[in-house]
């Protein structure tokens, strides 16, 4: 399928498109730069609808141009009488006939790359990689099923290997969107589970948005997707399934900050091990490229995190001024040395100049 | 209810007037204020969406007020903007065009108004009262079953009782268009602004009651504890957005279609022809207008849906440019070998090819289900409507409102300021939503409150909001040249274009009962059959007589003003049962004015031949 769409893009309209458009946003962000198996067959089937458009497009405003060169009323022109031209058979059934032919064209590949996408043959094969993701107002939850490993806001994927999700809701309609490697999906809550795949072509950190309005905080339900080699994604499953969330800290500032993290927020969070649930999994915080997905990760970002959760995310879950800022920053001088695997910390993150 | 029609009041007898009329000219002139006045709440709430996305990280209003922004700005302006503009147009212009004295059921046109005010100001009550509804013009379950406060209800009252007014207007026109057309006025003599507002009127009719079915269930969810969209009790959260794109889809149908009506006339007036392809234009219309019902869940794509699914309904989707297609090549070839004169009715009409076949294109591209996947919810469809709405139906009504102005109002607006306040509105539109398409696919999805810098989408934003006041900027113009026009412009006769349809052939504004005496239609455009044969006006179909028609009455106002009492109560007794008072208080005035109607004879009234020939001495017979 993807074979006969690409060789389109060599032909020279295409290639001028194409040079166009993926001039457009940033590289792992831009649905216009495809890094995956399913943005670029959507990129060519973008190509293609665009090039039929363009086509009638150009006529549409050929005839439109003439017409209004052409018949304005000139001064002295006032009493002329056009003839009143009742129609046309020949010229009506032109343009009925060719905008049909012209969808027919694009509903061909629509039709195959739609069924395309929607394939699940393969998700029962050995060694395929089937991830549940949850959406939750307004925060990711990644549980790989069948390796205890739950984590939360970055979805590791090897490159090259077709990865499924499947997908649903804890509470309201969100929608996971990853431009640069696919398309999107939403995820319902209660039975409707929706799934899709995500094929890799680079290793790289790649931005996933929320696309389903889903309260005050849905501009801000940012994830990254970090796609890394095989072997370093078989690291990173070991490293995360070998995490202790009993292990002491170097700093006595850390220790404090376990002790305080247990006792006021391991009843809705979890460090390593299975989903916690009501809040995300914190495992390997301490490498992740955003607090909260927004914020950079430093000590000071994450304890205006901790004690004024709403005022970084409005409408979030987690209570304000929980612990005293003191006590915030011995938490985060804990979570921030969680760094159970540094696969993937080598990968540059895309954010360029504008 | 008095008859009022004494020549010389003071302002509370206007007032009076106005509250009272059943004459669908001054029904036109309600709409035309109202819809005007919201277009204008919902312009002020686009200004302030694109101040805050200026910049990115910009904190102009916070997340959750934004979230009121983005609701009330999609609502008004499809709901209480562009819906009763339509109507104005329609009310000031379809009974004309037909050679009828008034719609068939006055008194229900005068309810439909109050019903559709009523329910706009309801909604917008909710800025004052603790905020506004918050989930979305598309008001998504759950998350608008869940939303706190009382935003959501507001949405689910108001649109409710102004939906039950739009319903009314659209069985109201059905039956006038059936019914009271002038002898010889067959349904394939029918200016095309007549027909697009049958088709429409039957969208009305059929796409209506999914909203008011989908209402009624959100109402019980929130108010009286039932679980139709609450998964939790076995509920299901998808039939909500079924529901409404069964009737959204048909909507934007209805909004569009009156206005291919208008510039079929327009582009056929200004370049002196009869329109091209006249029979094939109404099976277009008639087309789309089935069509649109086949193809909701196209909004739907990325629902989970399942393939087979999405290829049904990407293919229908995509059959719908066919009779687009045909239109847009029929406007083309109206104008070709005509004699075109650039007015601002025919510049906005000219302006509008360009804008809405490249929101027709953009809209093929979605319809291909899986490229969908990338479009879905992101700012390359906030683009694609935009182009549809504000280059279709916005543009549309401003050809409209400059053409029909002169027969609304008895004076031709401004040329030069009509065409001053076209240009700033043209370019920022363009300047606006072109980009947007580009922003969304660059990874910027729909409403979102902020976007983050080094991102890339920085540039396309500001000039967007360029753009968006270059938009204000035309629209504060044409507001300017209205008031101009009517202090300083003077009066012009009936057929200022050289019409060629039956509005054109009485005077301006036209006297109450419109036609001294019923015209015989002789064919397409029967006016201009009439002028090509070396005649001045429209022969009569019937002799001078006594015109029977109907009375003047408060009650429909009274009836709406019930259940926006009652909508209160509804609101506020989840809160506190003693609000069930209002309930019961809004619903006595309701049911009591209806039964009032139904058991006063009301029979009309008869303006007899005397004052008719006093008035044909006056001038009026002729236009």
């Amino acid at each position: 399928m993807r074979g006969w769409m690409g060789k389109f893009r060599s032909l020279f309209l295409f290639g001028a498109l194409t040079m166009l458009l993926t001039g457009c946003g940033i590289e792992n962000i831009s649905a216009l730069k495809p890094k995956g198996y399913g943005s670029e067959l959507l990129f060519d089937l973008m190509l293609i609808s665009i090039a039929i458009m363009i086509f009638v497009f150009v006529i549409v405003m050929a005839i439109y141009a003439f017409v209004l060169l052409r018949y304005r009323e000139k001064k002295g022109q006032e009493h002329i009488v056009p003839k009143q031209t009742e129609g046309n058979k020949a010229l009506e059934v032109i343009w009925t006939v060719i905008p049909i032919i012209l969808l027919l064209v694009l509903a061909i590949p629509t039709v195959q790359a739609t069924f395309d996408l929607a394939d699940q043959s393969t998700q029962e094969d050995e060694g395929v990689i089937t991830v549940d993701v949850t959406g939750n107002q307004y925060w990711w939850q990644f549980d790989y099923s069948g390796e205890e490993i739950s984590t939360s806001q970055e979805l590791y994927i090897p490159t090259n290997e077709r990865v499924y999700l499947n997908m649903k809701s804890s509470d309201v309609i969100h929608s996971f969107w990853v431009p640069a490697i696919a398309g999107k999906m939403d995820t319902n809550p209660g039975e409707n589970m929706n799934t899709m795949y995500l094929e890799a072509y680079e290793e790289g950190v790649y931005e996933g948005f929320c696309a389903e309005l889903c309260g005050p905080s849905h501009s801000l339900m940012y994830f990254k997707v970090v796609a890394v080699s095989p072997d370093e994604y078989e690291q990173w499953v070991e490293d995360m399934k070998n995490i202790d969330p009993e292990a002491t800290p170097e700093t006595a500032s850390a220790q404090e900050g376990q002790e305080l993290f247990n006792n006021n927020c391991m009843s809705c969070h979890a460090i390593g091990g299975a989903s916690a649930g009501v809040g995300p999994n914190l495992g390997n915080f301490g490498n992740r490229e955003k607090i909260a997905g927004i914020l950079e990760p430093s000590k000071e970002n994450l304890v205006e995190w901790i004690v004024h959760p709403d005022e970084v995310k409005p409408g979030n879950q987690m209570p304000s001024e929980l612990v005293t800022e003191e006590e915030a920053g011995k938490i985060a001088d804990y979570l921030l040395e969680l760094q159970h695997s540094d696969v993937g910390q080598d990968l540059p993150v895309q954010s360029v100049e504008e | 209810m008095s008859t009022a029609v004494a020549q010389k009041r003071g302002l509370g007898a206007v007032i009076w007037d106005y509250l009272t009329t059943v004459d669908h000219k001054k029904i036109a002139h309600l709409y035309l204020v109202a819809g005007g006045l919201f277009f204008l709440i919902g312009g002020l709430e686009a200004m302030i969406i694109r101040i805050q996305l200026m910049k990115p990280d910009n904190n102009f209003i916070s997340a959750g007020l934004y979230n009121e922004m983005i609701t009330m700005h999609g609502t008004t302006m499809i709901f209480l903007a562009a819906m009763p503009l339509i109507f104005a147009l329609m009310n000031a212009v379809v009974p004309l065009q037909i050679g009828a004295r008034d719609v068939a059921f006055p008194f229900l046109n005068s309810l439909g108004f109050w019903l559709f005010l009523f329910g706009g100001l309801m909604l917008n009550v909710s800025w004052f009262t603790g905020g506004a509804p918050d989930a979305g013009w598309t008001n998504y379950a759950p998350l608008s079953t869940i939303s706190p406060g009382h935003g959501v209800d507001y949405y689910v009252m108001g649109l409710q009782i102004s939906g039950a007014g739009t319903l009314i207007g659209g069985i109201n026109f059905l039956v006038t268009i059936v019914n009271m057309r002038a002898p010889g006025m067959t349904y394939m003599r029918m200016p095309l602004f007549t027909w697009s507002t049958f088709v429409t009127s039957t969208l009305i009719l059929f796409a209506f009651p999914a909203l008011t079915v989908g209402l009624f269930l959100m109402m019980f969810d929130r108010m009286f504890g039932s679980a139709f969209f609450d998964v939790g009790l076995g509920g299901n959260a998808i039939i909500w957005e079924h529901l409404f794109w069964i009737f959204g889809h048909p909507e934007v149908y209805i909004l569009i279609l009156p206005l291919f009506g208008a510039f079929s006339d327009i582009f056929s007036t200004f370049s002196k022809k009869r329109l091209f392809g006249y029979s094939a234009m109404v099976f277009a219309t008639v087309l789309i207008g089935f069509l649109g019902f086949m193809v909701w869940a196209h909004h739907m794509f990325t629902v989970g849906m399942g393939p087979i699914a999405n290829s049904i309904f990407a293919v229908a989707t995509m059959a719908i440019a066919v009779p687009t297609g045909i239109k847009i090549f029929n406007w083309l070839f109206t104008m070709w070998g005509g004699q075109i004169k650039m007015t601002s009715a025919m510049l906005w009409s000219v302006a509008f090819i360009p804008s809405f076949t490249i929101g027709g294109m953009t809209g093929v591209m979605l319809a291909a289900a899986a490229a969908d996947y990338q479009y879905h919810d992101t700012y390359f469809v906030v683009g694609h409507f935009h182009y549809v709405i504000v280059g279709g139906v916005v543009f549309g009504l401003f050809a409209s409102l400059h053409y029909w102005w002169p027969k609304m109002f008895g004076k031709v607006l401004n040329e030069k300021l009509g065409k001053l306040a076209f240009w700033p509105f043209f370019i920022g539109f363009h300047l606006t939503f072109f980009i947007q398409h580009f922003l969304g696919l660059m990874g910027m999805p729909r409403r979102y409150w902020v976007f983050q810098e080094g991102q890339g989408l920085a540039t396309g934003n500001i000039i967007s909001t360029a753009g968006a006041f270059l938009m204000a900027l035309g629209t504060i113009i044409f507001l300017i040249n209205v008031i101009y026009t009517s202090v300083k412009e003077k009066k012009v006769s009936g057929d200022p274009w050289g019409g060629r349809t039956l509005e054109w052939s009485i005077p301006s504004p036209p006297p109450h009962y419109n036609f001294v005496q019923t015209p015989l239609v002789r064919g397409l455009d029967p006016l201009w059959v009439e002028k090509m044969d070396g005649k001045e006006g429209m022969t009569p179909a019937e002799p001078l007589g006594d015109i029977h028609m109907p009375n003047a009455s408060i009650l429909p106002f009274t009836i709406s003003l019930g259940l926006f009492i009652a909508g209160f109560g509804f609101i506020y007794q989840v809160d506190d049962p003693t609000w069930l008072i209002a309930v019961f208080a809004g619903m006595a005035i309701t049911l009591g004015s209806m039964l009032t109607r139904s058991l006063k004879d009301d029979l009309g009234h008869h303006i007899h031949k005397e004052e008719l020939e006093e008035d044909i001495k006056k001038g009026v017979g002729k236009s």
